[in-house]
């Protein structure tokens, strides 16, 4: 499995608070990876470093082994990187569908409005907004929002798309079909990190996952290992909790 | 419905070129004015309407454009090149403080904004060899080759007419383009924008350039037209707030209204001016507040409430 993304000891501080440190981690192409960690931990802060939203203070991060450390966000959009945000970032006064074009249109040279606008006409009906396409951004529903932030994201045709919560906030069935959604794009060959608070989710769509905890990596492997690591049960329910358990057995 | 408005709108203009048959020097004055007024708030519209900047370097590029077009005319350049030239002068410095102001947003862009025509206003009071300073520039040369009145002031109200023809069409052009779609979602999402690949920086540039690059034009014109300029009066703040109301008058964001909205300001400014000749700064002020309360999506928006209407009275 050859690697999408590499981060190289990737360290972040704001101020005082040492937001990541020493990160290092491999994303194989076509994995879908599990980022979980506590709140604070780190994580939108990691997909911020790699997309350039904000710079990383020390460490290297390669994209297809290309140094991508000091792109801009405009610049990874355009090499295949993608992302959704926590909070939804729509375009509020723009069509649906235009929502989505903008994203197809520029995240990709050369691409002309009219075939950017049908590209995304086949995205909205991808994530079952293709009714709304001509309602105004603002005029959707949480749960209509995070689809269409998928939508935007996919309509990139990014390699690797950072999936940034989006089922938090979505009732239970919302949150099915969102899992569905993530499928269908792991299928298309989409390397996909999925950053989720919803253990249901995580364990049963990512193959691998990765834990953070203040900043740091403290696990990495496959859902059971990380279920049964004494650390993570450490980080989300505490010192007590963790021993308690593994006494038990 | 939007493309309707903008045929309606290019009708209207076309019809003013018509303006010189009626030989009135009267008409054709105001016609000028017009133009040049209407070159600015379609101008503005591009960062203003387009991008949510809110730019007050409008009068900093007319200055600019007038100083250049006076220099270079008085240095024995044809009009039209000297025009030209302060286009592009416009044009390149606009982009390069673009690259720079632009980091601002909201009420410290416009302040900065703001500042860039004072800064020229006194860079060019201090270079009195290439400027005249304070005692201002004459332009003597007569750049039209008409010799009677009548007919230098047609030969300007159709240059400058040419002009308003040409920046509505270009700035049309922009709203219909990629870069039109990208300033849009900039002003509703720039870090949005900035993670779907709009690269905002340089589309914030060329979007201030373009405000900047046929208002300076017009700068230029003018000072052959008048045949003398001086820094307080071509680097007048109205020429930088003027141009914003009458935008948000005819309708935020819309060519076709800022077009509109500069001949309805100047429309009501005359009639008031002519009415009220001691209080008519209070009664313009006094107006433009009454119909923006009453109309805050401006003129663009009539047609809509009135369909509201009648839609419940039926």
């Amino acid at each position: 499995m050859a690697e999408v993304l590499v981060l190289e000891k990737v360290s972040r501080r704001f101020g005082g608070v040492q937001a990541l440190q020493g990160v290092s981690l491999s994303v194989g192409s076509g994995e879908v990876l599990g980022l979980i960690g506590p709140n604070g931990a780190g994580k939108t802060t990691l997909v911020n470093v790699v997309t350039g939203v904000r710079s990383a203070s020390a460490g290297r991060v390669l994209f297809e082994g290309r140094n991508i450390t000091r792109l801009q966000p405009f610049q990874t959009a355009r090499i295949g990187l993608a992302r959704t945000f926590q909070i939804v970032q729509p375009f509020p006064d723009l069509t649906v569908l235009d929502n989505v074009a903008a994203a197809a249109l520029f995240s990709q040279r050369g691409t002309r409005l009219s075939e950017a606008r049908e590209f995304a006409a086949e995205q909205l009906e991808f994530v079952g907004l293709g009714q709304f396409a001509a309602k105004s951004a603002h005029t959707l529903t949480l749960a209509m929002r995070k689809r269409l932030e998928l939508a935007k994201a996919v309509a990139m045709k990014p390699k690797l798309l950072f999936l940034d919560e989006v089922n938090a906030g979505l009732n239970a069935s919302e949150v099915d079909h969102a899992m569905v959604l993530i499928r269908q794009i792991a299928k298309r060959g989409i390397t996909i990190v999925l950053i989720e608070h919803l253990m249901k989710v995580v364990l049963t769509v990512c193959s691998r996952i990765v834990v953070l905890q203040n900043g740091a990596l403290i696990a990495d492997g496959t859902p059971q290992d990380i279920v049964n690591d004494r650390r993570v049960v450490e980080a989300y329910l505490g010192k007590k909790y963790a021993q308690l358990s593994a006494a038990r057995g | 419905m939007k493309q309707r408005v903008y045929y309606g709108a290019l009708a209207l203009l076309v019809l003013l070129g018509c303006l010189p048959f009626l030989d009135s020097s009267y008409a054709l004055r105001i016609g000028t004015f017009a133009c040049m007024y209407a070159i600015m708030s379609v101008s503005w519209t591009v960062i203003g309407g387009f991008t949510g900047y809110p730019s007050f370097a409008t009068a900093a590029f007319f200055g600019l454009g007038a100083y250049c077009g006076g220099v270079l005319i008085n240095k024995g350049w044809p009009l039209f090149a000297a025009a030209g030239a302060a286009g592009v002068v416009a044009f390149a410095g606009a982009l390069a403080l673009g690259l720079v102001l632009l980091r601002l947003r909201g009420h410290y862009f416009a302040i900065a904004s703001l500042a860039v025509a004072e800064v020229l206003r006194e860079l060019t009071n201090t270079a009195t060899e290439l400027t005249g300073g304070g005692m201002g520039l004459n332009i003597p040369v007569s750049v039209t080759g008409s010799s009677s009145v009548m007919g230098e002031a047609s030969f300007f109200f159709w240059a400058m007419w040419a002009l308003l023809l040409l920046t509505f069409i270009v700035v049309r052009l922009i709203q219909e383009s990629k870069l039109g779609f990208g300033l849009v979602c900039i002003k509703q999402n720039e870090s949005a924008a900035d993670m779907i690949g709009v690269n905002a920086t340089i589309y914030k540039s060329l979007a201030f350039a373009f405000s900047g690059v046929f208002v300076a034009m017009a700068g230029a014109l003018y000072a052959a037209w008048v045949h003398y300029i001086e820094p307080p009066d071509v680097f007048d703040v109205l020429f930088a707030v003027k141009p914003i109301v009458m935008a948000l008058l005819g309708g935020l964001g819309s060519p076709a209204g800022a077009l509109l909205g500069a001949f309805a300001f100047l429309g009501i400014e005359e009639a008031v001016w002519r009415n009220y000749l001691q209080i008519h700064s209070g009664v313009l002020g006094l107006l433009v507040v009454v119909l923006l309360l009453f109309l805050p999506d401006g003129m663009m928006s009539i047609s809509k409430r009135l369909s509201q209407l009648g839609g419940r009275r039926g």
